[in-house]
């Protein structure tokens, strides 16, 4: 479970994040959406530890990430995968070499068992014989579904996703969310991401924060969100007319 | 600023020099370094240092045409200023160039596209695990490059001096024998090692905290070689000064 507490943090004069209190719990798929400049990606980082707020605390089962330094975090880390928006391979490695990193650093599996479990991660993913190829040699669902792999290679109690879909087809979509979906379940971990692709919304949120300028506007399932009257919440999940469409058949 | 930068730079060096997670793949990542920078950077010492002692035996030659001077000098005078200034601090500014607009240009690239942040996500070290072999491959292949540097300009004097016939062969091997003083590479190499910290350190720094996107990568890799050249001629001038 991990717990936000009143997180701040601002850039500048440019307050981003205003107090936000929030828990996330294990086995459920925990979205966090909100218009461009909402706070959103900024949220996610202060939870990882990329930023760090200025005010509030995150607890990763009850233990306090935000007061505790490089190394005190690690054994926290080394539980926590992260998907990056555009996947933040190593260029310079290949698709194995990515996803065997963390396990050569913390482990000392032989190169027999760490391709054992690279093979594992891949096929889980739906990926195949890709383990020689370099990031510059895949397409962007293939690069969002080895960052997946990558992320799972250490069997996360906590995974993380920023913008799982973007730049991606619909179909391809699908497919990342339902991988989310199911790796959520298979290992039981708290899993948050950040989007603002409503097929997610619709299809996989368990929880949906959702922030409005900086601060918590709302919280719920998907199938509160259909029945919510916020009207903030309505005019960013229901801006197309196909979701209009969608939300008056469903009611 | 100024003061801002530096200690930013000196908060980084900290984090470079914890101890690293795993040897083993930090040494695997020296050699590889060792070969980019030293490798690498070979063929264009090469070059360059034949070239510049070729061109200092004949400038030399040029200024002291009097028949109360020996032509051995040349050969001396060749050797001393190779190995005191033109060696080390030539191919340092060769370096800073080719070597440090790759280092920041790499290492800024892995920034903005999210690749440090997947590294600390996963606990590991960045600094350390990015910079810290660059660093240790510099301050071993720098030197060794000049030396390399050294030889090169020397045999270059000789090959310019014989085909112009500025110099006989005979005076110019007599004269880079005569009078050698050891300290000169002891300088030398002190030199090398220090331009070798500074070649890898301060574009990795640049690299490191660039924001944006490829046009600020650009600016940084700029910016990394035009500090590291000033940094390099200073040093320069307060290793002379201490040493000699």
């Amino acid at each position: 479970m991990i717990e936000i507490q009143n997180i701040y943090k601002s850039f500048g004069d440019n307050e981003v994040l205003k107090g936000i209190d929030a828990i996330f719990e294990p086995g459920k798929v925990n979205l966090i959406i909100g218009g461009s400049g909402s706070g959103k990606s900024t949220l996610l980082k202060c939870i990882v530890g990329l930023h760090e707020p200025d005010q509030g605390k995150v607890f990763f089962d009850q233990q306090e990430f935000t007061g505790m330094d490089f190394e005190e975090r690690i054994p926290i880390r080394k539980n926590l995968g992260m998907l990056f928006q555009n996947s933040a391979l190593f260029d310079s490695m290949t698709v194995e070499q990515n996803i065997i990193f963390a396990l050569s650093m913390f482990t000392d599996m032989s190169q027999a068992e760490k391709t054992e479990r690279a093979n594992f991660c891949l096929d889980r993913v739906n990926l195949k014989n890709v383990n020689k190829l370099y990031p510059s040699e895949l397409s962007g669902g293939m690069k969002k579904r080895v960052g997946i792999a990558r992320a799972i290679s250490m069997s996360p109690k906590y995974l993380f996703c920023d913008e799982p879909n973007s730049g991606l087809d619909p179909a391809t979509s699908i497919l990342i969310d339902e991988l989310i979906q199911e790796l959520t379940e298979e290992y039981q971990c708290t899993t948050l991401v950040v989007t603002h692709d409503m097929n997610s919304v619709m299809g996989i949120g368990d929880y949906i924060l959702f922030l409005y300028n900086g601060q918590k506007f709302w919280e719920g399932s998907n199938e509160e969100m259909l029945r919510s009257d916020v009207q903030e919440l309505n005019d960013f999940v229901f801006a197309s007319p196909l979701m209009k469409a969608a939300r008056d058949s469903i009611k | 600023m100024i003061f801002h930068h530096f200690g930013s730079y000196i908060l980084l060096l900290r984090k470079v020099f914890k101890k690293p997670e795993k040897w083993k793949i930090y040494l695997k990542e020296i050699f590889h370094e060792m070969n980019e920078i030293g490798i690498g950077s070979l063929s264009l010492i090469l070059i360059i240092s034949t070239f510049i002692g070729a061109v200092m035996t004949l400038q030399i030659a040029f200024q002291l045409v009097s028949d109360l001077i020996p032509s051995t000098v040349i050969g001396q005078i060749n050797r001393d200023s190779n190995i005191l200034e033109l060696g080390p601090t030539i191919s340092g500014l060769v370096l800073m160039g080719k070597v440090g607009s790759a280092i920041s240009s790499q290492i800024g690239s892995m920034r903005v596209t999210e690749q440090i942040d997947a590294l600390e996500i996963m606990g590991i070290n960045a600094p350390g695990f990015l910079i810290l072999p660059k660093i240790l491959a510099g301050v071993i292949m720098v030197p060794v490059l000049v030396i390399i540097a050294i030889f090169c300009a020397i045999a270059g004097g000789l090959i310019g001096g014989s085909l112009s016939g500025a110099v006989a062969p005979s005076d110019y091997i007599q004269g880079i024998q005569e009078g050698f003083n050891g300290f000169t590479v002891t300088v030398a190499i002190v030199k090398a090692i220090i331009y070798g910290f500074i070649i890898t350190s301060v574009p990795a720094y640049k690299g490191f905290y660039v924001r944006g996107g490829a046009l600020e990568v650009g600016q940084a890799g700029t910016q990394a070689v035009v500090i590291g050249c000033i940094a390099i001629l200073a040093c320069d001038y307060i290793i002379t000064a201490l040493m000699l």
